[in-house]
């Protein structure tokens, strides 16, 4: 190993200290990775111990460790030097954050005609668009009324199933079925809530984190109603004032119109739709947000003793929250439905929550534009390291420990207020509370 | 003793008791609050007042006895029974903390527009016609701003209103904290230590407008309080409180001079009290 000139030397021993713990975290985390390898022998499993490899892996860390601690960080400020590197990023954003808003909406509803847009590129718009509005269902939850809630796929699956069994049964249309499932979806939010938010904390986050996982195991045990894990299949599309978006639909879009059929039409179609519903959940709560009962989720948040002493019924305000943020998971619950005709329930596993969920706080909680970004970050990016295969996993671990150590609050961190008396300041991210359930 | 607060008390506390396990915090306490009056509620550090407090406002279920509260108009509220916010919204009584609870991220204007929640709430027809715009809520809200400016002037924070709270300094925060509680509109304010960490000069401003809200909108108010240059310049009523117990209960120039009272605070022994 090379020995450090001895103009550092002052520095030597703090940073042989910090490079031998590196070195040690990284042993104990590639003892077991890298160190062995398994091999699959025909009926038996043999393990072959590469001493050499992790011996470089941990090595390569030490090494690399003191270096970096030597010649490029003064004294621990890593963190400090990774914030002021990227301070320039926030405030370019908070400068062109005016203009976002509408340019975000305006692209939004011009991407099918945009000349590089093809199926793919709508496929992915759609997803992403469908996070954006769990994203946001979701935030008036965990961003405004501060409830941690790990189960949030719950009412995305309740949605689902009640817009396919709705609409295979009785074959009551889309647009019949979309309010009835989000009315399910909320109602499912009542039930689930009213036992569940006597609790706070850490102890909200288990408890929403089992209804999730029940309502999955109910879906795929419950036979009878809900084909068990064979899922629905032939779930009705939805169609255009009663034009199907088909070939052969009777009557059919394209044919109703005199334009050649083309299948994009049903995807451009379903995009519009998501956009609609998206924006309708975003209208809905920005709005709500000025409203008193609004303003009272974010107080529960700050604090709820206080809310007390004020008159708020807390049950009820959190229960309104928990509601509101159902309804609309069960929106895009039915919209996912719809778009892709067959539901299982392996589309709502505990991933999708935790998905949603770190959209949300990614994006900063409370905040609406930061759901955006956030959703098109993951979502999109995560198509787009399609190709890196197993990789993007790990590029996805380095975007989050960089917002970590960033913006530990997420991306758009101050909060609007609800009503000014003179000119709107916003509030620092620092000053809000997260909420303890 | 018949005082001037026994006749027609806007609160009657008779027989409280509160336990914690094998803790007595408050022991078969009873006193009165007058209509109107500034009643302090004073004692040693651990005495139980911040415990009646709690039990007052419905933090807290009294273990035994009564807690009487009786409007103008005659209806009654048994607080001991009621929840917490019910005792806010239709009891109408309402409280500041010891530890200054304010919604620090929130803007001093939206911390007194939480204050007003029940009624914007009834004017917004629980959200639906606030959603849409309707014009019964945007009156509703303009009046609810306005209370919140009546009170931003009365504690001079008007030019502060669209900071957030936890950006105010210290004194401001515990006016603030009055304030919006003043926007409850309620009938007995009560206040837990509003004094603590205020400057004197800040305390001769808090004596004011606690005398201003008791002149002006004619209620009562409840405090506790160790600072004795508040509590006797401008209580009508004084409670005292040692050990969860009332050892004395007057006006104060009567508690100034109670041997009870000196003793509890100095720490004289039992018997040499006569």
């Amino acid at each position: 190993m090379a020995q450090p000139a001895t103009s550092i030397s002052a520095r030597l021993p703090e940073a042989l200290k910090d490079a031998g713990i590196a070195a040690f975290i990284s042993l104990a985390l590639f003892v077991f990775i890298v160190g062995i390898r398994t091999l699959d022998d025909p009926g038996v499993l043999l393990l072959e111990p590469r001493p050499w490899l992790l011996a470089g892996a941990v090595g390569s860390v030490f090494i690399g460790r003191l270096i970096l601690n030597l010649f490029f960080w003064s004294g621990t400020e890593a963190e400090d030097a990774l914030t002021s590197a990227l301070a320039p990023v926030g405030r370019a954003f908070g400068r062109i954050s005016p203009w976002l808003t509408p340019a975000l909406v305006a692209f939004a509803v011009l991407l099918p005609f945009m000349p590089f847009t093809d199926r793919y590129i709508l496929d992915v718009s759609i997803m992403v668009m469908t996070y954006i509005m769990l994203g946001w269902g979701l935030n008036v939850v965990v961003g405004l009324a501060g409830l941690l809630d790990l189960g949030y796929v719950a009412f995305y699956a309740v949605g689902a199933y009640s817009y396919a069994l709705i609409a295979t049964h009785f074959g009551l249309s889309f647009w019949v079925s979309l309010p009835l499932a989000g009315l399910l979806a909320g109602l499912w939010g009542i039930i689930l809530g009213f036992p569940v938010l006597r609790l706070r904390g850490d102890y909200l986050a288990i408890v929403t984190l089992a209804f999730g996982e029940m309502i999955r195991i109910v879906l795929i045990n419950w036979y009878s109603l809900t084909n068990g894990p064979d899922g629905i299949s032939r779930i009705p599309r939805p169609t255009f004032f009663g034009l199907e978006l088909t070939r052969r639909g009777d009557p059919s879009f394209h044919e109703f119109f005199g334009i050649p059929y083309s299948p994009l039409n049903r995807i451009i179609y379903l995009f519009y739709i998501i956009l609609a519903l998206a924006l309708l959940t975003n209208f809905v709560t920005s709005r709500l947000r000025r409203l008193p009962l609004g303003r009272a989720w974010e107080a529960l948040r700050e604090d709820e003793i206080a809310c007390r002493s004020l008159g708020i019924n807390t049950r009820n305000t959190k229960l309104t929250a928990f509601a509101i943020g159902a309804m609309f998971g069960g929106f895009a619950g039915s919209f996912f439905a719809t778009r892709q005709g067959f539901i299982s329930p392996e589309s709502f596993t505990f991933i999708e929550s935790a998905i949603i969920l770190a959209i949300v706080v990614l994006g900063g909680m409370g905040s609406q534009i930061g759901v955006v970004i956030a959703a098109i970050v993951m979502i999109g990016g995560f198509e787009l390291f399609r190709e890196l295969e197993q990789y993007r996993m790990l590029m996805f671990g380095l975007a989050m420990v960089i917002i970590m150590i960033w913006r530990p609050r997420g991306l758009i961190t101050s909060r609007e207020p609800s009503v000014y008396l003179k000119e709107k300041k916003a509030v620092s991210g620092d000053l809000v509370q997260e909420g303890k359930g | 003793m018949t005082t001037l607060w026994e006749k027609n008390p806007i609160l009657r506390v008779s027989h409280l008791t509160m336990r914690f396990g094998g803790l007595v915090a408050i022991d078969n306490l009873s006193f009165d609050t007058g209509r109107n009056d500034i009643t302090a509620l004073i004692g040693p550090n651990g005495a139980g007042k911040t415990t009646v407090f709690n039990c007052l406002t419905g933090f807290y279920k009294p273990t035994e006895g009564m807690i009487q509260l009786t409007h103008d108009d005659g209806s009654e509220f048994l607080l001991e029974r009621l929840d917490d916010h019910v005792i806010a919204r239709r009891a109408r009584v309402a409280r500041t903390f010891q530890n200054i609870r304010l919604f620090g991220g929130m803007t001093v204007l939206e911390n007194l527009m939480v204050a007003q929640h029940n009624p914007l709430v009834h004017a917004s027809r629980f959200a639906i016609a606030g959603l849409f715009g309707l014009s019964g809520y945007r009156t509703a809200e303009r009046e609810a701003v306005e209370l919140a400016k009546h009170w931003l002037e009365k504690i001079d924070l008007v030019d502060r209103a669209d900071d957030p709270a936890a950006d105010l300094p210290y004194g401001a925060q515990r006016r603030l904290e009055i304030a919006r509680s003043m926007c409850m509109k309620p009938l007995l304010l009560c206040l837990d230590e509003p004094a603590a960490g205020l400057n004197p000069r800040e305390s001769d401003q808090l004596n004011q407008l606690l005398l201003d809200i008791r002149d002006e909108e004619k209620i009562a108010i409840l405090l506790i309080e160790h600072d004795m240059s508040v509590v006797m310049e401008i209580s009508d009523h004084i409670a005292v409180l040692d050990y969860g117990i009332k050892i004395s209960d007057g006006t104060p120039e009567f508690i100034r001079a109670d041997p009870h009272v000196i003793a509890a605070y100095l720490g004289v022994e039992d018997e040499e009290v006569a």
